[in-house]
């Protein structure tokens, strides 16, 4: 048996990881409830956001801006192929004049080197818009499509995805600067100061999704859209904004992981993947519908892996992802769905 | 395809390689595309018959590969032995995950195979005996008569032999009762299910067909690499290898190849070129792959296959031989079916209230009422397709309550869809001999090996002959996408009729039907019942209905509030006012 | 000039025509109705007035066209639809299933909306007792209740009714028709597409009778129910 203080600190650590996972799988169960895309890029946004914030230390401009402003010029030539006047217009001004304009204000603000919360901003601000974008790119032209053609659609983009991050970012990992030093002691819990900046993030980001939700005509809206989308189509909301707001919504989310994750560990291009991939499993849990449950599950993801580090180090990703597959059983089983396959 | 022309490919597969000034890098490449043709045509198998969409192909191609590296390297058994380890490797692996994951349906399933594949990647990466991430090396290359087959033409002529082999083993499979029965599970399953077909057994060899295709694959690539590693066999490659099934026509067995040789080019040219363009070292043909998979998704979901080859001829099958034993009908007269008390409830609604009547053999049963009466949940709760809350099915006295469609139809009764729910892949005759699923007996093995050409043809001869009886023989190698609504709906009553039930369920069969039609359908129905089929008839066609049935039940509310002859229902002021509607 | 002026519309699902050269029109202030046994077209029809499904022809509301619009741009516009399966957000309460019926009007302000609930209540008192509850527990009636309450809360100029006393029994069915006659008085133009032809007629002014995807009957609904075609249809000819 393991004393209390390695126990403590596994269940600490499990706990921390977990936030993140949580954070995660409320964006995926969002992007799913709007759009019924099962978004596996996700991962690649939260390296993406690690990697430029720890990139930032060097007060080069963010060479991930090359990716945004490219998938901005490919997301507004695929939908200029439909769209005519006033959509055009919009189209131009949110897949090139928004990442121009990141482009712009972050090449002025890096070499003022404002400090670790303005980098965490920018970061940010560079990698979310890729989301969107994605979501034109790639989903949007597939709306009516099955959720398994679109689930194989969001493998093929994780794939570019993660390509172009090697490309960008380069092989090697890492490690962000922490936004705080401190370190709290609470009897035998040692808390540093990034692990509460996590939980206060994955608790706030809950909060705020919640009143956004509760509140909010835009949340009310994209809600409904979640539940039913001909009747929201019924009473006037415009279906195809709420998936774009959905993947904003996603974007931010992942980016903000990002940057929280980056100064627990080193990244490396494609470490996301493995992050979004335990998130997904949360969500799964949650049948991709409840937010609270896909949050717990986070939380038991991030605690089972912790220990599963420890016993069996070599073994603990073979742990985490053979238990999907209970899971996916149970889950399964509970909807029950059309025997066709199709 | 004749035997013939599988000859004529089998030469040109053992002759080709040894073309002199043939370059050896050419055929190093038809290597690598044989060898992932044959994993795709595992997946046109998989995804392009049965609709399951599997990312885990590549693992399991690494059962066959590490189970022929382990046996010929650490025990020195000899690489031909290896061949059998490695397809009954890959066949539990596949049956073990099978029986955990196929019960997931759609997007489910296809998480499922993602989690196995990167399970078994950090599997294969962690175990010791698997030599970790270095893998095992110093593989001994296949050897005929102490002659070993170093030479990378040599092994061109058994990877394409290989190749010809899955091709045909394939189109065998396909070509029989069991090909028909996995090519129902896209779109059909349920008319399937209604005919017998055992819907978990059919997923079930599927995934275990591509399986063997995979590791068999895999033992081919163990022996001409000489050193197997975990990397091939993780989520990329098998993303990779849905791709060449997507971008080929998964459909399609032609796609298979198609689809190989474009990916390993295309591949091999980025890896060419494409450093001169973003810097070595880089492999950044991930990028071209996955913007390549979602335009095929956007732009051409079906592959390219459908788009460059011409419509291929239909299928034409002999139906000149006699048909398959005619089943003995019960004594006219007696109980085929009976309904007692039966109740549907969903939630707090009760869609059937009390639901009680008697079918006899020779005897026609209209059952009707508005829109929202409760018909087609009493039609599903009579084939099995919904349970009841209570009450009782009885067929020919036997207690069939909670019986699934597949015991339902082993019991003699078959039925028709509103929503005709015929197979699209398949020809009018083919989804006509879906229905003598249960009245067949060859096995897949007996399919692949040919044994079942005698009991096909008889098959066939049946399928003929019922559709000859239902007016559609003209139409009998037409494409079912190709037949309007009211046709398809008669050629299920064909399948059902194939199946020689004693008890028949037609869920509204006029519908759509032109007047000549339903005349035919209704001498049909006569000529049915005067050899004692027992027929229940749901209708909305009032015509249709009050000039056919013997009897008639008429349902509101879930509840049956008349019954009786059809002059005297038509005449029921309750019946008028439930049709009708009451003055508000 | 009449408020609804639909030409030639037909709809076309996986090679069948469900319906073929309809055309209707509905007056300002009127009630009209559209019978017919199931299958007919009827449903398909309604679904393509509102551009939920590709139709051809043309629907001109309110002297413009909106044939190519998308269905939020109808709404805009003043039409609305009560579709047969209802279609409510079953995980929010009644309360927030009625709020987004506004969402039309959504910059005007929350005290405009708080009058339309209280109308809507109003109409259905019902819907009064249940305003917290989740939309998905409420029975059949107060599902269509609900379901017209969220159409009315972005206070249409028509307001178009999918077969609105399916499954519902006969009394509640009766209090259901009676709205629909005070829906006028609010200004409220209705289609109402049902299987109960009897009540369907006697709460119209113009019926059309739609049969395989085509109108074979039109005109006057009182002069429609005593019309002998009218019951062959929904019975078939008397033996």
């Amino acid at each position: 048996m393991m004393d209390t203080s390695t126990l403590l600190a596994l269940v600490q650590d499990g706990v921390v990881n977990g936030a993140i996972y949580a954070l995660l799988a409320l964006a995926l169960v969002l992007v799913f409830a709007v759009t019924r895309t099962i978004f596996i890029p996700v991962g690649e946004i939260v390296s993406f956001a690690a990697l430029t914030y720890a990139g930032l230390d060097n007060n080069a401009t963010p060479k991930v801006l090359v990716l945004t402003m490219g998938l901005g010029l490919v997301a507004f030539l695929r939908g200029a192929i439909r769209a005519r006047g006033r959509a055009l217009l919009m189209l131009g001004l949110e897949t090139l004049a928004v990442p121009a304009t990141v482009t712009a204000v972050v090449m002025v603000v890096v070499p003022m080197q404002l400090g670790i919360v303005a980098n965490a901003a920018i970061a940010i601000a560079c990698v979310a818009p890729i989301a969107p974008l994605l979501y034109r790119i790639a989903f949007a032209p597939l709306a009516e499509a099955s959720v398994l053609v679109l689930l194989i659609a969001s493998v093929g983009a994780h794939l570019a995805l993660s390509g172009l991050g090697l490309l960008v970012f380069g092989p090697e990992g890492a490690r962000g600067e922490p936004f705080s030093d401190a370190v709290l002691e609470m009897g035998p819990i040692i808390l540093p100061g990034q692990a509460i900046w996590v939980l206060a993030a994955t608790l706030a980001t809950m909060i705020g999704l919640w009143a956004f939700f509760r509140f909010t005509l835009a949340g009310a809206a994209l809600r409904a859209t979640a539940i039913n989308r001909r009747g929201a189509r019924l009473v006037g909301i415009a279906t195809d904004q709420a998936g774009l707001r959905a993947f904003w919504l996603a974007g931010m989310i992942a980016a903000v992981s990002g940057v929280l994750i980056a100064p627990l560990t080193t990244i490396y291009y494609d470490g996301g993947f493995l992050i979004g991939l335990k998130g997904f499993v949360a969500a799964i849990v949650g049948g991709l519908v409840s937010y609270p449950l896909a949050a717990l599950a986070a939380i038991a993801v991030g605690i089972l892996e912790s220990f599963a580090a420890f016993q069996a180090s070599a073994f603990k990703e073979v742990i985490v992802f053979a238990g999907i597959i209970p899971v996916l059983l149970w889950r399964s089983l509970r909807h029950v769905s059309v025997e066709d396959e199709e | 395809m004749k035997p013939l022309y599988w000859l004529a490919l089998a030469a040109l597969a053992v002759l080709l390689p040894w073309l002199p000034g043939l370059p050896l890098f050419w055929v190093s490449l038809a290597c690598q595309i044989g060898i992932c043709a044959i994993i795709a045509t595992g997946l046109v198998v998989l995804t392009g018959v049965a609709g399951m969409t599997s990312f885990a192909q590549a693992s399991l191609m690494g059962i066959g590969a590490y189970a022929t590296a382990v046996l010929s390297t650490n025990y020195g058994l000899s690489p031909w032995l290896g061949l059998p380890a490695a397809l009954i490797a890959s066949l539990l692996v596949a049956l073990a995950m099978g029986a955990v994951t196929l019960r997931l349906s759609g997007h489910y399933l296809a998480l499922g195979t993602i989690a196995w594949s990167v399970s078994l990647y950090y599997l294969y990466a962690n175990l010791d005996i698997l030599g970790r991430n270095d893998g095992i090396s110093g593989i001994p290359p296949l050897s005929i008569a102490g002659w070993k087959l170093i030479d990378i033409r040599a092994s061109a002529v058994v990877i394409g032999l290989g190749l010809l082999g899955a091709m045909i083993t394939t189109r065998h499979l396909l070509d029989s009762r069991w090909g028909r029965a996995m090519r129902a599970l896209r779109g059909g399953a349920v008319a399937a299910a209604s005919v017998g077909v055992e819907l978990g057994q059919a997923r079930m060899l599927a995934f275990v067909y591509a399986a063997v295709l995979a590791g068999f694959s895999g033992w081919l690539f163990a022996h001409l690499q000489r050193a197997v590693n975990p990397t091939p066999f993780g989520l990329v490659a098998g993303i990779q290898y849905l791709l060449m099934a997507v971008v080929g026509g998964a459909a399609h067995l032609p796609g298979a190849l198609l689809g190989a040789a474009l990916v390993v080019l295309v591949n091999n040219s980025l890896q060419d070129w494409l450093p001169h363009l973003v810097g070595p070292g880089v492999n950044a043909e991930t990028v071209v792959f996955g913007l390549a998979l979602v335009l095929m998704l956007q732009a051409a979901p079906t592959g390219l296959w459908p788009l460059l080859a011409r419509k291929a001829k239909p299928r034409h099958h002999d139906t000149t031989t006699t048909a398959l034993p005619r089943k003995t009908m019960p004594a006219l007269g007696s109980v085929a079916l009976q309904a007692i008390g039966l109740q549907r409830r969903f939630g707090g609604l009760v869609a059937v209230a009390d639901l009680s009547f008697t079918l006899h053999q020779g005897e026609l049963l209209g059952l009707i009422g508005p829109n929202g009466a409760g018909k087609s949940t009493s039609f599903n709760l009579l084939s099995g397709v919904t349970q009841p809350n209570q009450g009782r099915v009885e067929l020919a006295g036997r207690d069939m309550t909670g019986s699934t469609p597949q015991d339902m139809a082993r019991g003699g009764i078959a039925r028709s869809f509103q929503h005709a729910k015929l197979v699209q892949s398949l020809t009018v005759i083919e989804n006509v001999a879906l229905g003598t699923h249960l009245r067949g007996a060859a096995s897949p093995v007996a399919a692949v090996l040919r044994r079942d050409r005698a009991e096909e043809a008889r098959i066939f001869a049946e399928a003929a002959v019922q559709l000859e009886r239902c007016g559609l023989a003209d139409l009998a190698d037409a494409s079912a996408t190709e037949l309007a609504l009211g046709q398809q709906r008669i050629v299920e009553i064909a399948r059902a009729l194939a199946a020689g039930p004693s008890v028949l369920l037609l869920d509204e069969p006029a519908a759509g039907l032109r007047h000549g039609e339903k005349q035919a359908l209704a001498a049909l129905l006569r000529q049915l019942r005067a050899e004692g089929m027992a027929i229940l008839l749901v209708e909305h066609d009032m015509e249709f209905v009050m000039s056919l049935a013997d009897r008639l039940v008429v349902m509101d509310f879930g509840t049956v509030i008349a019954e009786g002859r059809p002059q005297d229902v038509r005449n029921n002021p309750a019946v008028i006012e439930a049709y009708l509607g009451g003055v508000a | 000039m009449s408020l609804l002026d639909a030409q030639n519309i037909s709809v076309a699902y996986r090679g069948v025509r469900a319906v073929e050269g309809v055309s209707i029109a509905v007056q300002q202030g009127e009630i009209a109705s559209v019978i017919g046994p199931n299958g007919a077209g009827k449903t398909s029809l309604l679904a393509a007035l509102m551009g939920l499904i590709p139709s051809e022809g043309r629907v001109m509301f309110d002297g413009r066209d909106i044939s190519g619009l998308p269905t939020e741009a109808r709404v805009e516009r003043g039409l609305a639809l009560v579709p047969e399966s209802r279609d409510l957000f079953a995980t929010m309460t009644v309360r927030e299933n009625l709020m987004l019926g506004a969402y039309r009007h959504r910059s005007e302000g929350a005290a405009k909306r708080q009058a339309g609930m209280e109308e809507a209540f109003e109409l259905f008192p019902r819907l009064r007792e249940r305003a917290e509850q989740l939309a998905g527990t409420l029975s059949g009636g107060e599902r269509q209740m609900l379901a017209m309450g969220r159409a009315l809360m972005g206070r249409p100029r028509l307001l178009m009714l999918d077969e609105p006393s399916l499954g519902l029994a006969p009394l509640i069915v009766r209090d259901i028709f009676r709205t629909i006659t005070t829906l006028q008085e609010k200004g409220v133009s209705v289609l109402l597409v049902e299987q109960n032809a009897r009540a369907a007629l006697a709460l119209s002014a113009h019926a059309s009778v739609l049969e395989n995807g085509s109108v074979t009957l039109a005109g006057d609904s009182a002069a429609l129910a005593a019309d002998q075609r009218v019951t062959e249809l929904y019975l078939g000819a008397a033996h």
